[in-house]
């Protein structure tokens, strides 16, 4: 069997990113596989602008910047319509294409397989079980790819940054959402969202909702809940669930790569590598929702990272410092440290469970050797650097968040 | 309806009894008319269940639900092969998980062999242990019922139904029995019109006593018990290979844990009692205490994501047994209070009413099967997707490809409603619930079925 240089597993931003950049830094052999039949992960079906300001220097719809991805790419071999089924040790892949069955092998895998919004079943949502609840990233395949509408007065469900883009969708096949809900006490996106959403879009916000139940027996006919100690009834005939981003790990699950509980993505080390040295991840797959930007970055990091490797010139993986998330942040990564170090500065990304003032820290066997004082909400990336440091003897690194007392 | 409005025999209700009903007959050479409310068959009770072939190791000694289990359990053994039914080879572990349970257990074994199921034994707590590593060890010990399968509960009726159409019957669906009167033969109303027929089985699941009142004041009530079940995602499939059962209380079988045809595990149900036929509402509460009862019994659980959440409506009388009976004076069968074993029992149920026909209505004739094989979804035979030329693969987390889409869209009983279609294909089924496949395969779908 042919053994590639590299094969990347997600045509969205995060591998399309790392293609072009392993491209330009001369690897020959690159196999990019995604299983739709058009590339682009997400932003191929996001229509409303929000893209590219960073990366092409203007602000694009996702489709344009879909685009834009894939064709600097066009004359790699770029596999569409095949699915990956397993991940084996030394990257070996087992998939499915229009042919059947194949198994390919390369040097160095790169997994690229993005996130997906947390379905209503895996919320626990009580209530009956009617078509037409679904997530924002089906509306968008409705509305975007099919222009239709799937509903006419839907409510949404959430306030992340992708319930706007749910507002933005549906305003595309001409449908205005009746309210949008939200468990938390203050919504999750930027301060100023609810009053775009009232004002911009004429949908009210109602945060403090809780114990959802969904009515209707065919379609959905409802949405009730509990608001400051009364039940209320919604009439609706959809429902959106938007946001709780969780990483596409199912193939890593079943896989011989080690997960984090925290983010549901790969344990990586600072180079993006995972426990088995052939493979590297990036994008959303490492932890669920970030800018598509984001995830560009993280695929051309990946990229220097994989050159590198492909070139023996990435330090043995020598025994890892492992890295634990404490205090208020529900996880952080990479969540290991390989090699020898001294480490360049260090990049770090975390999120915190709550909202929290207080102090972040990176402690090194117990011993703090780094802190500074932060303000965060849930649901947004914290991301710093720490200094060149010196973890000669050290076998764990704890990150945490302390809350001012 | 203008060559179907009379008719030898109607059976009204398209659940798994109905769907087994309907194919004795039509093999039996009569011309069933099959009458389904739902826009698609297995609306009802059928829809939602644990998807277990029972032995009957523990049903009621000499009651007629254990005759039909034991008549449907061989009956299903000896057509899968020929329908393409699957069958996951589990056997189940009745586990005892206190000393009050583990004083149990000598009776269910004595009981199974009471009921002819004579290849259960105890199982020592060591002995479990290597069966299911990882299983609580907090097991003490249990009963091993080798012959308690999964089996993949919307394929099986389908093929019922599929080989009943093959030998001549007929299905009316998004039809809707409303009343009826007798004059020597039978008037029913229904939202399509009025249909005649010499004879009636009401095999109605949760309507069963009010379609019951057309006929007779019914002597039985249904009082709908509702199972919830929380499906976990494939990877959990890796933990367990048995049906792990509880001691059964007086009320129920209890909480089940076990893997399904489609490779996911299930945990559930739930027993809860309900005036509403129709709506099996899920719950918050009742699916997290089943999420902890999972995972204490089988801790690698925990790691697992929920793929899905259901709930379906047990057609319960306040008897015990199956209400089974032919009136021949007014040529009418009644099938009631299917409660929880009709997936397995329907076969044997059909056989029992097909004596039940032939012992006050006529002979039924001995025609050779026509076989209508089903396709197969389950993980352990070979799946659409792995084969060459299979095409592109729409719905990504249960692989399933356009062509299997477009052909339960197609044929002598394509999907009725977008239900249908899941059941059909596993389509939207999986662990995205539809978040990259759902508009896909509802263009696909587009103009064979609303929403
Ligand atoms: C509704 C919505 C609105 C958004 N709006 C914005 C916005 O306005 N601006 C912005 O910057 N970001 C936005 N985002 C976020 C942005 O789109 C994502 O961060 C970005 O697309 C993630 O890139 P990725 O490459 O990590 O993953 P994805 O884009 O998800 O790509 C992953 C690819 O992997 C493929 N894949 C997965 N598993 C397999 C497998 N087993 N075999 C083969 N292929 C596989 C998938 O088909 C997919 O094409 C939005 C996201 C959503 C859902
Ligand atoms: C939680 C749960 C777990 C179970 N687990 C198992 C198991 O593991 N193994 C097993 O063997 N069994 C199991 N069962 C039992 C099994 O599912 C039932 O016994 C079986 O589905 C009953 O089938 P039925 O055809 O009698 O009823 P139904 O499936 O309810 O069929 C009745 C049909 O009649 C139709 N109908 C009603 N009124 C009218 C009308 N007026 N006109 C026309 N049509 C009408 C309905 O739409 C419906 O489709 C379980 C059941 C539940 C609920």
């Amino acid at each position: 069997m042919k053994t590639h240089d590299v094969i990347i597993l997600g045509a969205g931003p995060a591998g399309l990113s790392a293609a072009a950049e392993l491209k330009r830094l001369g690897v020959q052999d690159i196999t990019v596989i995604d299983r739709e039949t058009e590339g682009g992960g997400i932003p191929r079906h996001c229509g409303h602008t929000g893209y590219g300001l960073l990366q092409f220097g203007k602000l694009m719809t996702g489709p344009d910047f879909a685009k834009r991805l894939v064709d600097r790419v066009s004359d790699l071999d770029l596999r569409l319509g095949h699915t990956v089924l397993k991940l084996e040790p030394n990257g070996r892949l087992q998939l499915a294409g229009p042919n059947g069955l194949e198994t390919l092998q390369a040097q160095k895998v790169l997994l690229a397989m993005g996130a997906r919004e947390t379905p209503r079943s895996a919320r626990l949502v009580s209530g009956t079980r009617p078509w037409g609840v679904m997530t924002t990233g089906a509306l968008q395949q409705f509305a975007y790819l099919q222009g239709k509408a799937p509903f006419q007065r839907p409510v949404i469900i959430g306030s992340e940054l992708v319930a706007f883009s749910s507002l933005l969708t549906l305003g595309h096949v001409g449908v205005k959402a009746v309210a949008m809900i939200e468990e938390r006490s203050r919504i999750s996106a930027w301060r100023p969202g609810d009053w775009v959403a009232r004002i911009g879009f004429g949908v009210p916000v109602m945060t403090d909702c809780s114990d959802l139940r969904i009515l209707g027996q065919d379609r959905v006919e409802g949405v009730s809940f509990q608001r400051r100690g009364v039940t209320r009834t919604l009439e609706c005939d959809g429902i959106v669930f938007t946001g709780q981003f969780r990483p596409e790990s199912a193939l890593l699950t079943q896989s011989h790569l080690e997960l984090d509980p925290g983010t549901r993505g790969p344990v990586i080390d600072q180079l993006y590598r995972c426990t088995d040295a052939s493979y590297f991840a990036s994008g959303n797959l490492l932890r669920g929702i970030e800018t598509a930007g984001q995830c560009y970055r993280e695929g051309i990091s990946a990229a220097h990272a994989i050159h590198a490797a492909l070139q023996d010139k990435l330090a043995a993986a020598a025994t890892p410092i492992r890295i634990e998330a404490g205090g208020a942040l529900s996880y952080v990564y990479p969540q290991r440290l390989t090699g020898r170090g001294p480490y360049d500065p260090l990049l770090f990304k975390a999120r915190a469970r709550v909202a929290t003032r207080g102090t972040l820290r990176v402690l090194a066997d117990g011993r703090e050797i780094w802190s500074r004082p932060i303000n965060v909400l849930p649901e947004r990336r914290i991301a710093w650097r720490v200094p060149a440091i010196d973890l000669t003897g050290i076998h764990h690194l704890t990150v945490d968040l302390q809350p001012r007392k | 309806m203008a060559d179907t409005n009379h008719t030898q025999v109607v059976v009204i209700g398209g659940g798994v009894v109905g769907c087994a009903i309907f194919r004795r007959l039509a093999m039996g050479g009569l011309k069933p008319v099959l009458l389904e409310a739902g826009r698609d068959i297995l609306s009802g009770a059928s829809k939602a269940n644990s998807a277990l072939l029972h032995t009957g190791f523990d049903a009621p000694h000499g009651s007629l639900e254990l005759s039909c289990m034991q008549q449907g359990y061989r009956e299903y053994m000896s057509l899968r092969e020929q329908l393409n039914l699957p069958l996951v080879k589990s056997g189940a572990l009745v586990v005892a998980w206190n000393e009050e349970e583990l004083g149990k257990l000598d009776g269910i074994l004595a009981k199974a062999h009471d009921n002819n199921v004579t290849d259960v034994v105890h199982i020592d707590r060591e002995a479990l242990r290597r069966q299911e590593p990882l299983l609580s060890p907090k097991a003490m010990g249990g009963v091993h019922v080798p012959g308690e399968h999964i089996i993949d509960p919307w394929s099986a009726p389908l093929a019922y139904v599929h080989q009943g159409l093959a030998h001549g019957g007929i299905v009316l669906r998004d039809c809707r029995v409303e009343s009826g009167r007798f004059d020597g033969i039978w008037h029913l109303d229904t939202n399509q019109g009025e249909v005649t027929a010499d004879l009636v089985i009401n095999a109605a699941g949760n309507q069963g006593d009010i379609i019951e009142a057309i006929n007779r004041p019914a002597p039985f009530r249904i009082t709908p018990r509702k199972g919830q079940f929380v499906v976990f995602d494939k990877p959990a499939a890796r933990l367990l290979k048995a049906i792990v059962l509880p001691v059964p209380t007086e009320r129920t079988k209890g909480i089940v844990i076990c893997r399904t045809a489609f490779g996911n595990v299930l945990v559930g149900p739930t027993a809860e009692d309900q005036e509403d036929r129709i709506h099996a509402e899920v719950d918050q509460a009742a699916l997290k205490q089943l999420m902890a009862r999972g995972i204490e019994m089988l801790p690698g659980l925990a790691n697992v994501d929920v793929t899905a959440v259901y709930a379906g409506l047990r057609p319960a009388t306040q008897f015990k047994d199956y209400q089974i009976t032919a009136q021949p004076d007014r040529r009418w069968i009644t099938v009631a209070g299917i409660r929880s074993t009709g997936l397995t029992a329907a076969l044997g149920i059909a056989q029992h009413v097909a004596g039940l026909y032939g012992a006050s209505f006529g002979r039924l004739a001995n025609s050779a099967p026509i076989w209508t094989p089903v396709p197969n979804l389950c993980e352990e035979q070979p799946r659409t997707y792995q084969a060459p030329l299979s095409g592109e693969i729409v719905c990504h987390c249960e692989w399933v490809t356009r062509t299997e889409i477009e052909n339960a869209l197609d044929g002598a009983l394509p999907a009725g409603d977008i239900g249908g279609l899941k059941r059909r294909t596993r389509a939207m089924m999986g662990r995205c619930q539809g978040f990259y496949c759902s508009a896909r395969v509802m263009a696909i779908a587009e103009g064979k079925i609303t929403p």
